[in-house]
């Protein structure tokens, strides 16, 4: 093999940390192009949730009876609502909420399944047996149902919501999380760490968990567009987040249905917002899934 | 010398559902300060449980350990606590495994596992574990030791990757290193090299050894006294060159018969021990070793040898050792 220019160069790349890191991030996107527009959409989500109160031209609570109902045009781009509050306000404002409950949930979720799930494999035995048959009772209940029980004991608001959506999720990751600790369990890595005399909890947390980085990851980014999801569904139910905080849920209900020939607007725009939120998670997800598998690498 | 640890009479076994499994049964020997043994058997005659019994990291629930002592600086390990047997494991009593290539954990760097055991078992800060770290690589013959702390273990070799086990073990002083089957996955010059490391150490810095290994050779360049395991026992026991020169129990003799050697004309096959070793849930109610013994009398079948002493400790666990004494080795 000829020793080509560009050979040389990514030689020169692979010694730097953060040229990899862009090398890296280059790649993902040649290869997985619907996975790049998921990121996209994610990162504009992201931005508009930081640049909201510039963004917004109203405040997402100010009522303006003037304008009640009133069609998109120039003032209110996407029209109001019963209250005359701007709908595009409020969507922009509402980001921020979908976001905060979808990255909290999921990472609640996501990081207490894997410790579960981790601990179970590494004790294994009778403490494996037990944790595993409360998962799978807890996994037999839906989402959904599972997080209305929650919303029933712990009532409603914006951190209840996180919980209700975070705990039906736990299960869920454990059990990805303990296939994958089972085999890092056999490692003699784990023999020689307790045989270095650590105890069981630095086994874990130091030892075991940082080896189950790409199954974490995975449900985590899984479970994104899936608690935005159920946020909105929580919300519309009227059991998630609460009148009169912006939140896509939210807009969708009440009024929205009463006048949804007259000012379909009002739940449309809301509704567009939440499908493309989760598939955008949804495309990144997947993507990020099959990159990490080593299985469905290509090369 | 003083006696560092003395295992006396261990039983460890396994239950499985084709019933109890034998693997240790009644094993005992010592190790002094500073000197190197060597446990010797084929696979599956009980060698790795035997040290790992010694560190009390048998696989509960299935195995346990039943009975005997094991007495390390005048305490019995099997009666501490938990608690206490942490601190004894990595800082009294240090392992090195099998496979340098899966012994480390792929998602640390090589400083942070060397520090590690460091920082919890001699209280150092981050600095100090650091330099001792440095210091460590460097005594295991690693170039560049403060460039390597932040590497990982995909970026050794084999046996850079055995050298830093070597280093682990050191840290924190050790009084005795359990090498199980230190050099199996190191091709031959490596496992040369590796080998003199841990000798060399072991004189310097006063560490006594125990060294598991079904390689006779490592046994006579290395030992200083040797035990030989079948079935679960301790069959023969002596120095390294009685064991060579004057092997008095026939399982001994046919391991020795079966070395290939360098300095003798090429035969055309090597002398094998017929047969298999025996099955440990089920066995013989003699010498395990009689079914495939070619020196076998009666007594062998029905009552389970004596361990009968030789000159000054060489024992053997057979009927009919004091007539192996004119057997040709090779």
């Amino acid at each position: 093999m000829a020793v080509t220019k560009e050979t040389l160069e990514s030689i020169a790349r692979a010694g730097k940390p953060r040229a990899r890191w862009l090398q890296a991030t280059y790649d993902f996107a040649r290869q997985r192009p619907l996975g790049a527009i998921g990121a996209m959409m994610i990162l504009v989500m992201v931005l508009v949730a930081l640049t909201a109160n510039w963004l917004a031209p109203y405040d997402a609570l100010t009522t303006d009876y003037g304008a009640m109902l009133s069609a998109p045009n120039a003032q209110h781009w996407l029209g109001t609502d019963t209250f005359g509050r701007d709908v595009y306000s409020r969507m922009v404002f509402g980001s921020r909420t979908a976001l905060i409950v979808g990255l909290g949930a999921s990472f609640i979720g996501a990081t207490f399944g894997a410790l579960i799930g981790v601990a179970s494999a590494y004790f294994g035995g009778r403490i494996d047996m037990i944790v595993q048959r409360i998962m799978d009772v807890l996994i037999s209940f839906p989402l959904i149902i599972l997080a209305l029980a929650v919303v029933a004991i712990l009532g409603t608001g914006l951190q209840n919501v996180i919980f209700a959506i975070a705990i039906p999720m736990i299960p869920r990751c454990a059990r990805v999380v303990r296939s994958s600790a089972l085999a890092v369990r056999e490692m003699p890595y784990v023999d020689a760490a307790r045989a270095a005399g650590f105890t069981d909890a630095r086994i874990v947390l130091r030892h075991m968990l940082p080896n189950v980085m790409a199954p974490y990851l995975i449900m985590l980014t899984a479970f994104l567009g899936q608690a935005i999801l159920l946020e909105a569904s929580l919300s519309f139910l009227g059991l998630g987040v609460q009148e009169p905080v912006a939140a896509w849920g939210l807009m969708l209900r009440g009024a929205a249905i009463e006048f949804a020939e007259t000012a379909p607007w009002m739940g449309f725009f809301p509704g567009l917002a939440i499908s493309l939120a989760v598939f955008g998670f949804n495309l990144f997800g997947d993507s990020l899934r099959d990159a990490l598998d080593p299985r469905l690498r290509t090369q | 010398m003083a006696k560092l640890l003395e295992v006396k009479n261990l039983q460890t076994q396994f239950l499985t559902s084709a019933g109890v499994v034998r693997a240790v049964d009644g094993v005992s020997y010592d190790v002094d300060e500073g000197e190197t043994v060597a446990l010797v058997g084929e696979s599956g005659c009980g060698k790795s449980v035997s040290a790992l019994s010694i560190m009390r990291l048998v696989a509960e629930p299935a195995g346990r350990i039943v009975g005997g002592e094991i007495v390390f600086k005048g305490r019995d390990l099997l009666k501490l606590s938990e608690e206490e047997m942490r601190d004894v494991r990595g800082r009294d009593i240090a392992m090195i495994f099998q496979e340098p290539m899966t012994s480390l954990n792929p998602v640390l760097t090589i400083g942070r596992q060397l520090t590690e055991g460091l920082e919890i078992h001699l209280g150092m800060g981050p600095a100090a574990a650091s330099a001792r770290a440095i210091e460590l690589l460097g005594l295991v013959g690693i170039p560049d030791p403060a460039r390597r702390l932040a590497q990982y273990p995909h970026q050794f070799s084999g046996g850079m990757r055995q050298r830093m086990m070597v280093a682990m073990a050191l840290g924190c002083n050790p009084a005795l290193i359990l090498a199980d089957e230190p050099t199996t996955a190191l091709d031959v010059t490596i496992q040369a090299q590796v080998l003199e490391l841990l000798q060399d150490l072991s004189r310097r810095l006063g560490v006594a050894m125990l060294i598991i290994t079904h390689n006779l050779g490592v046994v006579a360049r290395y030992a200083d006294r040797v035990n030989v395991m079948y079935a679960g026992r301790i069959i023969e026991r002596g120095t390294a060159a009685e064991i060579y020169a004057d092997p008095r129990h026939p399982y001994t003799l046919g391991l020795l018969r079966s070395v290939p050697r360098l300095d003798e004309p090429i035969r055309a096959k090597l002398d094998p021990i017929e047969g298999q070793p025996p099955d440990l849930s089920r066995l013989p109610p003699g010498c395990a070793f009689a079914p495939r013994c070619a020196y076998r009398v009666e007594r062998c079948t029905e009552v389970p040898p004596l361990a009968a002493c030789g000159a000054a400790g060489h024992m053997s666990a057979c009927w009919v050792s004091a007539s192996l004494a004119k057997e040709p080795v090779a």
